[in-house]
């Protein structure tokens, strides 16, 4: 067993179901040379029709049926034969997240644990997207926007914790863009944030709808924008239906859903780099780092980069395979409790919807 | 407005000095050539402005106002590239117009914010009185530093509790800040990024101390360290509210921003705040208790107890 050869290379499966991907991911981290390895990384993800989102029972069912099948294709990617024997720990996510796939997962993880006769490690989720990002990107003590369908954070290492600088004072981000996509009917795959993302790109940019702008210090709020954005969608359609009936409505005064796509954007974006920078100037930082699904937005990227520069420092964003949750955060953070000594017993080995980034001692950092 | 772009045309900012970036990239540039200046400050009869800080949102230059004795704040929020420039425009404008009414309106009621003496708001700047002395942040910073010297320990710091007698000063400095914010709420002003950066602590003038007990300036950790007349500075985000719900934001903010910057006196803060908070505000208690809540708000924070 590789807890025998203290000196080689130690690794771990991560089990990542807190929403709905179903991700698992093998890693290896070479205690001699600091330097981690990722063996598998395989995600299926649950798509739901358009205009609707994803139900727990329904997500919970998905991560069910597919585990096994991923969990073989990782073992498989990472040439592993024997896991009891190579494995050095299997990590799940503990929360936060949505129940019922959070369990279903937690179940999963809990068995492959017993199976092998390895240690359990509970994986706080945004503590695993933090630790991926700065191990992909190498941004040492950036300050983090973690912004995703469930999670809006702006997090800063302090004293052995990821604080929470600033975040959503109501519903994440990326769910008031996956609910606009609902309200939009348009299609959930691969992503409803990335449809989004295109249809905005089509605009001419020439029009920027008014919607709230909803900064509070370093929160923000997005209630409220998408309830406006709704508004608009409505007006949008009453339009569509005068047109039908034959009525002449002006080139300027249309609203399309490019255009309310790009609006939408624009503002919550600005938001959110906002709020960012003010976390930098308050911690005296030049490193920003996304992580987080939503983070793959590429016009994210681009207003952080902007602004990252101006400050004289540097934006780090990782690309879909580690934006988007995935099993091998989880692997890695894992490991990294694991070597300093954390375990999960097998009893303690629950799941929480609640769990938040600032409640974990992060042991593995100075 | 128009005016103000034909000026730009006849007084161009400076170019950035490219080619000494390019000789030597890593030999800082004087600070006040880093950025493009705004055009008030470019004019040949304005005493030669000095960047101060950048802020997330603005720069602010030290400058004179009319007279070459009368130093002066000006804020310049420049354009964002990253936003849309519309929304940009339209942010800067209602942002500082905003700024001055609130200011204006804290100066009539007395509470202590420094004073406007001009606003452009096309152009994005706003001049303001000068206040002296340090932030209250790197006040209590150092004042922190210096008393974990004093313990000498190496190992965990323990929380500051206020009990001992030589954190009198720190005590008396908190409580200033209560009052100051309370004052403020008073008068119908929310602030709406309350930290310990964007309070000043203006040196008293001398024999000027308050006697009323705000003071304390017996022996103590780092002596005069803490003294001084707190001055709220930076409405940039301030809004003109009487709700509870606003207030308490402002006081969560303000408690959190405390929390991430001066770890080790957090709960001293919170009781010494609440309490002097209390003697100068009426509708304290009404506050306070909508402050429990957004506490319990931030989310997924764990419901046990």
């Amino acid at each position: 067993m590789a807890k025998q050869h203290p000196s080689g290379p130690l690794l771990s499966i991560g089990c990542e179901g807190s929403a709905n991907k179903l991700g698992i991911g093998i890693i290896s981290h070479d205690p001699t040379t600091g330097k981690s390895s990722i063996l598998a990384n395989i995600r299926d993800t649950f798509v739901s029709p358009p205009g609707t989102g994803f139900l727990p029972k329904d997500t919970a069912r998905h991560h069910r049926a597919f585990f096994a099948r991923v969990a073989r294709a990782a073992l498989a990617a990472a040439g592993i034969t024997r896991p009891e024997k190579q494995l050095s720990c299997v990590c799940y996510t503990k929360g936060p997240g949505m129940g019922a796939p959070l369990q279903s997962v937690a179940v999963a993880a809990r068995t492959i644990a017993l199976l092998w006769d390895l240690p359990l490690v509970g994986v706080n989720h945004c503590v695993g997207h933090i630790e991926m990002g700065r191990e992909i990107t190498g941004a040492d003590d950036p300050v983090v926007l973690y912004v995703s369908g469930g999670n809006t954070q702006v997090i800063a290492y302090a004293e052995r914790r990821y604080r929470i600088f600033g975040e959503t004072l109501d519903i994440a981000v990326g769910n008031c863009l996956d609910r606009f996509a609902r309200t939009l009917a348009i299609s959930n795959d691969p992503a409803p944030g990335y449809n989004i993302e295109l249809l905005a790109r089509k605009s001419s940019g020439r029009v920027l709808h008014d919607l709230p702008y909803a900064v509070k210090g370093m929160d923000c709020s997005f209630s409220g924008i998408l309830t406006a954005a709704d508004l608009l969608a409505a007006q949008m359609r009453e339009q569509e239906a005068r047109i039908a009936a034959g009525e002449v409505v002006k080139e300027e005064d249309r609203i399309t859903p490019e255009d309310l796509c790009y609006s939408l954007q624009e503002t919550i974006f600005a938001m959110l780099v906002e709020i960012t920078e003010r976390a930098m100037a308050h911690v005296g930082s030049n490193q920003v780092l996304i992580v987080g699904g939503v983070g793959c937005n590429e016009r994210l990227q681009e207003m952080m980069g902007q602004m990252a520069k101006e400050r004289g420092g540097n934006v780090y964003a990782t690309d879909e395979r580690f934006c988007i949750d995935n099993g091998i955060m989880i692997a890695h953070a894992g490991l990294l409790a694991y070597e300093t000594g954390f375990r999960t017993p097998l009893e303690d080995s629950t799941c929480t919807q609640r769990f938040r980034t600032d409640e974990v001692y992060v042991k593995w950092r100075d | 407005m128009a005016k103000t772009a034909q000026w730009r045309k006849i007084h161009p900012p400076p170019p950035p000095p490219a080619q000494q970036q390019s000789e030597k990239p890593h030999e800082p540039k004087p600070e006040t050539e880093q950025f493009p200046l705004p055009t008030i400050l470019t004019y040949p009869s304005s005493t030669p402005p000095t960047l101060i800080t950048q802020g997330a949102e603005a720069r602010l230059y030290k400058t004179t106002y009319l007279l070459p004795s009368l130093p002066a704040a000006l804020k310049y929020r420049p354009p964002k590239t990253w936003r849309h420039p519309v929304l940009d425009a339209r942010l800067t404008r209602h942002r500082i117009l905003a700024e001055a009414r609130v200011l204006t309106r804290c100066r009539r009621a007395g509470v202590p914010v420094p004073a406007v003496y001009a606003v452009d708001e096309g152009a994005g700047w706003l001049a303001m009185e000068w206040i002296g002395g340090p932030p209250a942040r790197a006040a209590i910073n150092e004042w922190l530093k210096r008393r974990k010297e004093e313990e000498g320990g190496e190992g965990r710091a323990v929380p500051v509790t206020g009990k001992e007698e030589r954190d009198k000063q720190l005590v008396a400095l908190m409580r200033r800040i209560g009052s100051a914010v309370g004052r403020m709420h008073g008068v119908g002003v929310v602030h709406g990024d309350l930290t310990t950066s964007n309070m000043m602590l203006r040196p008293w003038e001398k024999g000027r101390e308050p006697a009323n007990g705000y003071a304390a300036t017996g022996e103590g950790v780092g002596d005069g360290l803490l003294d001084g007349d707190i001055v709220i500075i930076d409405f940039g985000l301030a809004s003109q509210s009487t709700s509870d719900e606003d207030r308490a934001v402002d006081l969560y903010v303000l408690e959190r921003a405390f929390a991430s910057t001066h770890s080790r006196a957090e709960a001293l803060f919170t009781a010494t705040l609440e309490s002097s908070y209390k003697e100068t505000f009426k509708q304290a208690p009404v506050v306070l208790k909508k402050l429990e809540e957004v506490r319990m708000r931030g989310r997924k924070r764990s419901m046990i107890g």
